[in-house]
């Protein structure tokens, strides 16, 4: 499903070099459920960049469903994220004064759908996180929580290979924490690949697999025993 | 999409609409005065006579031969005669000579005025001219055979002369000598240069016999040609005429032939130039106007660089973004240009400095192009600079 070999990241050059990520190798199978771990500085911003296609690694590869995504130019990148990736921000990065409804469906505008079937899948989309009443609201008029699930119904609209999920409570409070990690246990159960990066050991307690990283190293990977 | 981020900040919108609906209106506007101009100076020299040819001794009208030696020999009856031939002027429909009264002094009782232009003429000068009457009748043929001692007045000096009182059959003295009023003028209004109404005319055989004295030299000779199509054929006939007994020891022209379909020409090439210069200036406020839509383009990529990453990173093209942002300048400048369409032909309805504009279509199809093109034009910068920011930096931006 995704498959990072020898993944190094490296910005600036020479002296002033600093390398962000050295050799991870990551594997992540299709219905997992993965939390990556580690303090500020550990290089998990800059994975989860290269995760999301936002960002290109400098050495190594990442295969995404069989491709070769640091072999992908711009517009084949904005068409990976847009159909194999759904993410999440600590932010929620929702686009301002423009409704709930219009965010949700913005991930399909650019796949070229119609409006009818947009509107269909948005609404779906909305009513899996909880948003169903929310729909003709503006991010303003909205709670962090409900901000978040918003965006959480934006990145599973295209039907996502992985979701990826940077800190996506970090800003919520422990209620709306509490939602937001409940939404991505009924997506992982219905056999969604998700990623999460967080620092918060709570958060990290609900995923199958943890991954800590630090000094851009994988320093431990353990997967939970499921209960069946 | 593009609607939406319009919408979403109206009154950076409306500003933006605003130097283009400036521009474009400016555009119709100014053209349009430059054209009304025109049209009314056209108008004026029509009044004149677009028929009329006037002849004058001398080499040019326009002090052509100031410098030149010529063997000066001036305009008389015979010349009259002789151009009245149907024979060798048959394009030629009336010849009128012209004898002015230079410095003449005209008063009534207490009223005296010496700004007015006095002439002596024939009958035919009234056609040719277009000079109607208001009241009573122009000169006569039986006027000039008989020297009768009477004067057409100009509407500005029967005012002078006599106010709002009925100056036909009041008598006038022009340098002493005794007139009676027997017609006024219809108004012509000015040329630019002088009060074409403030003028007497008289018979020019009585001028002769009273003011001039009988030297035989005439002013001019004023021709109407048969029609504004033959006034060129006019012209050649009157200079074959003329040239035997009035030429240069070089052989050229003594007189000169001033045409006022020329005239007509030259002044509308000159109010030509007054519109393309007025053009100049409006089109400089729609490039002003495009400029501005493009630092609200730029305003707007810069405070949207935060939605600009989050659209990158949902899977947006980097076409898509330009689009987008293409697509808002478009926008704007469109609805700018159709209303700067509406003002433009609003404004073109009253009367401006004096001109009524004459709105042109080609400058309402140019002004709404070139205002929709500048919008393009100037939205490309900033639509570029907002579909090459790269997500990860575009969504660290705060």
């Amino acid at each position: 499903m995704l498959d990072l070999q020898g993944v190094s990241k490296v910005y600036g050059a020479g002296e002033i070099a600093v390398h962000a990520l050295r050799e991870v190798d990551i594997s992540v199978e299709q219905g997992d459920y993965v939390a990556i771990m580690g303090s500020s500085g550990s290089g998990k911003s800059t994975l989860m960049n290269i995760l999301g296609c936002l960002d290109i690694p400098t050495e190594g590869s990442y295969l995404l469903s069989g491709i070769d995504v640091t072999l992908l130019d711009d517009w084949e990148l904005s068409f990976i994220r847009n159909r194999k990736i759904g993410l999440v921000f600590q932010s929620f990065n929702l686009i301002p004064r423009t409704t709930v409804q219009r965010n949700v469906e913005l991930p399909l505008v650019y796949q070229r759908i119609k409006a009818g079937e947009r509107r269909e899948r948005a609404t779906r989309a909305a009513e899996q996180v909880g948003l169903g009443d929310r729909l003709h609201h503006i991010p303003s008029e909205l709670s962090g929580g409900q901000q978040q699930r918003a965006a959480i119904a934006r990145a599973i609209v295209t039907d996502p290979a992985i979701v990826l999920a940077d800190e996506p409570t970090g800003n919520l409070d422990s209620g709306s924490t509490a939602e937001v990690l409940d939404i991505f246990d009924a997506l992982n159960r219905a056999g969604r690949t998700i990623i999460v990066i967080t620092h918060e050991n709570d958060v990290a307690a609900r995923a199958k697999r943890i991954i800590r990283l630090a000094d851009g190293k994988v320093v431990s990977d353990e997967s939970k025993l499921v209960l069946a | 999409m593009a609607v939406q981020g319009v919408l979403a900040n109206r009154l950076r919108s409306l500003l933006t609409l605003l130097g283009i609906t400036i521009g474009v209106a400016s555009v119709i506007i100014l053209v349009a005065v430059g054209r009304g101009s025109s049209a009314s100076i056209e108008s004026q020299i029509e009044n004149l006579g677009t028929n009329m040819l006037t002849v004058q001794s001398g080499g040019g009208f326009f002090g052509r031969a100031a410098g030149r030696s010529t063997s000066f020999t001036f305009l008389t009856m015979k010349d009259v005669t002789a151009l009245q031939s149907k024979a060798d002027a048959p394009d030629i429909k009336s010849v009128s000579p012209v004898i002015n009264v230079n410095s003449a002094t005209i008063s009534h009782g207490s009223a005296s005025e010496t700004s007015a232009q006095v002439l002596s003429t024939t009958p035919s000068y009234a056609e040719a001219r277009k000079e109607t009457v208001a009241a009573g009748s122009f000169i006569t043929s039986a006027d000039v055979a008989n020297h009768n001692r009477i004067a057409i007045l100009g509407p500005t000096t029967a005012a002078n002369m006599f106010g709002s009182a009925n100056p036909l059959g009041q008598s006038i003295l022009i340098n002493g000598a005794n007139f009676r009023v027997e017609g006024v003028l219809k108004s012509k209004g000015s040329n630019g240069l002088q009060d074409q109404d403030d003028l007497v005319i008289l018979p020019i055989t009585t001028a002769q016999d009273l003011l001039v004295g009988e030297s035989g030299q005439l002013s001019q000779i004023i021709l109407e040609a048969k029609s504004s199509s033959d006034v060129n054929d006019a012209e050649t006939e009157a200079t074959n005429i003329l040239t035997p007994a009035h030429h240069n020891t070089d052989g050229t022209a003594a007189f000169s032939i001033l045409n006022q379909a020329s005239l007509l020409s030259a002044t509308s090439s000159s109010n030509h130039t007054f519109t393309v210069l007025l053009a100049a200036v409006a089109a400089i406020s729609l490039l002003v106007g495009g400029i501005g839509v493009m630092n609200i383009m730029l305003v707007t990529v810069t405070e949207r660089t935060r939605e600009i990453g989050i659209r990158k990173a949902i899977g947006a093209r980097k076409s898509d973004v330009l689009g987008q942002f293409l697509t808002e300048a478009v926008l704007l400048s469109i609805l700018g240009g159709v209303v700067g369409v509406a003002a433009g032909l609003v404004g073109s309805r009253f009367k401006i400095v004096g001109v009524q504009p004459v709105v042109q279509a080609y400058a309402v199809f140019l002004a709404f192009g070139v205002g929709v093109f500048v919008g393009l034009f100037f939205g490309i910068y900033p639509a570029n600079r907002a579909a090459s920011l790269r997500p990860i930096e575009a969504l660290r931006y705060e």
